[in-house]
């Protein structure tokens, strides 16, 4: 049984919040949707490896690439916030 | 024998009538067009309806006149708002994404324009592909053609719906567990999810990376057939498409070794699909292909596996979108709260709900019991399948337990799942399936159309393209 606060947790590793009036209603649905996928336990797959795919490079070589700025006014008319054609974010570093 | 209007054709019948100089490149966009404007208010198929690119459709007319043409050119579709066209809204029903504009075209977009297509609009869906009834759209449910009171299926339930009541010639979806299939069934169309790796997912709004692909919607098997292999083929911007021969070839034959898998259809089904689904193979039969009862043990493990990778894969590629470089942006007091506000704010309820579901299995301490559990039935999964494909050439069940059910019906969330219980094993193995319409069943005096599904090896199409051809002659 999933506990409100482990939820509280999971919402927090996954940078969303989920308000208290909601909190039992997914913590619920959330045990619902695991004892259903808990059905797994029942599967016998001792004898399987977990499948690796054999490795090949799938990067394409170094070729021409976009001119400088080709894309840049697309893009950053679709940033929330920009300043000479650069992304706006908060300071995360203090000076004091 | 009259001519179907315009927008009621098929792309075969429409591109022999622009050929035949019977209707213009115009006039077919304009009777879908107005189709499209005129049901719309009701049926909220499309979240926008393109205007006219008068030079798209000049273009496409010369080429016709020249030709040349290939037989997309000038045909109307509809596409899924999570294919992204440049400059065109991509929101995938969202919030997050609602003013997000394409800063470029979807392989399959690109492919779509080289052979002349026209775009309608972008078609309403469950937030980010996630759902079976458009009713987690932030922007509205979809309502099914047949009974506005029932879903239209989904989560590609605008492009379906569309389709269904000729707002469009045919239309893409995409399908990461039945996304494209169930709606398709539910609203008496054609729908087809490729081999994993036939189509680039180049500019597809990610969901589960393992298991989303592109697929075409349409009245016909053949016009399926049409947009597939215009989609389809390697791309460079996609490193999991594959070349035209990996897999070992499969030839279509004329009469074909149906394997219908009876253990996984004693319960859940309504009974009136079951049989509807029985005539349908007797029909088959009878037309002389031959049915062979087999066996697929893991498949009752299939939708559970599903539900441990899909949301794993969802919360890794939703962690992108956090309001900082596109999308929905919420300013707080710190960078997390920028975070956290812009991610609660922006995602739907289901969405939350999987972003947590795939937070937790992927967590360490249950990643062993859950994520590596999964991959591992996936595996065997495969396995049975292929083994399955030594002795048949494609294996049916109902594409659906039931007709399309009606609005708020399934608000329990595992009953929504279970939506899916016949169509995620396709995504599971990367098999290609298709969802053929099987007749209909009666509901509150209405009919409602179901499908039944086939499933072919991988890279085996042309065999879904034979045998679904083959239940439509059965009509």
């Amino acid at each position: 049984m999933a506990t409100t606060e482990e939820v509280q947790k999971l919402a927090a590793l996954a940078r969303i919040r989920i308000e208290d009036k909601e909190l039992e209603k997914f913590t619920s649905e959330f045990d619902a949707i695991l004892a259903y996928v808990g059905q797994l336990e029942k599967l016998d797959v001792s004898g399987e490896r977990e499948m690796k795919p054999p490795l090949r490079n799938m990067m394409r070589l170094d070729s021409e690439s976009n001119a400088v700025g080709a894309n840049t006014e697309k893009m950053v008319e679709q940033f929330p916030a920009s300043k000479n054609n650069a992304l706006v974010v908060k300071q995360i570093i203090s000076h004091d | 024998m009259t001519n179907p209007r315009p927008n009621e054709m098929t792309i075969e019948e429409a591109a022999r009538a622009l050929r035949a100089r019977e209707i213009s490149v115009r006039e077919l966009w304009d009777a879908c067009h107005s189709a499209a404007e005129e049901k719309n208010p009701e049926l909220n198929a499309y979240l926008e309806i393109f205007k006219a690119d008068d030079a798209a459709i000049e273009s496409a007319q010369k080429r016709i006149y020249a030709g040349d043409a290939p037989l997309l050119c000038g045909i109307p579709l509809a596409m899924k708002d999570n294919i992204l066209i440049e400059g065109k809204i991509a929101s995938a029903a969202s919030k997050m994404l609602e003013n997000y504009k394409a800063t470029y075209d979807a392989t399959v977009v690109k492919k779509l324009k080289e052979a002349g297509a026209l775009f309608l609009g972008r078609t309403n869906m469950d937030e980010f592909a996630m759902g079976s009834s458009t009713e987690h759209s932030a922007f509205g449910t979809t309502k099914n053609p047949h009974d506005e009171s029932r879903v239209p299926g989904g989560s590609s339930g605008g492009s379906a719906a569309a389709v269904a009541a000729h707002m469009a010639i045919a239309a893409l979806g995409s399908d990461t567990g039945g996304s494209v299939r169930q709606p398709a069934a539910l609203t008496g169309i054609v729908g087809m999810k490729p081999t994993y790796g036939a189509v680039s997912r180049s500019g597809l709004i990610a969901m589960g990376s393992s298991l989303d692909q592109i697929g075409p919607l349409a009245k016909s098997v053949a016009d399926v057939k049409i947009i597939f292999y215009t989609i389809s083929g390697i791309d460079p911007l996609d490193s999991t498409t594959i070349t035209e021969n990996l897999y070992s070839r499969h030839e279509s034959k004329e009469h074909l070794k149906i394997g219908v898998p009876r253990h996984l259809l004693t319960e859940g089904i309504e009974k009136d699909v079951l049989t509807t689904f029985e005539e349908t193979l007797k029909k088959l039969e009878e037309a002389g292909h031959t049915l062979i009862d087999i066996e697929l043990p893991t498949s009752g493990y299939a939708l559970a596996a599903y539900y441990v990778i899909m949301p794993a894969e969802v919360s890794t590629n939703l962690a992108r979108l956090d309001g900082m470089r596109y999308g929905l942006s919420k300013e707080g007091k710190t960078l997390l709260d920028d975070y956290v506000d812009s991610r609660t704010t922006g995602f739907g309820e289901e969405t939350l709900r999987r972003i947590l579901l795939g937070t937790f299995v992927l967590s360490s301490g249950y990643i062993d019991a859950y994520y590596h559990k999964a991959e591992k039935a996936r595996e065997v999964l495969r396995k049975e399948y292929n083994d399955a494909f030594e002795n048949v050439d494609v294996i049916a069940v109902p594409t659906t337990l039931s007709p399309a059910f009606k609005f708020g019906q399934k608000s329990d969330p595992v009953a929504m799942y279970l939506e899916d219980i016949f169509t995620i094993t396709a995504n599971m193995t990367g098999m290609p399936a298709i969802s053929v319409p099987m007749g209909s069943v009666e509901r509150d005096s209405k009919k409602l159309p179901v499908g039944i599904q086939f499933t072919a090896p991988h890279q085996a199409e042309d065999v879904l393209f034979a045998i679904g051809t083959a239940v439509e002659r059965l009509q």
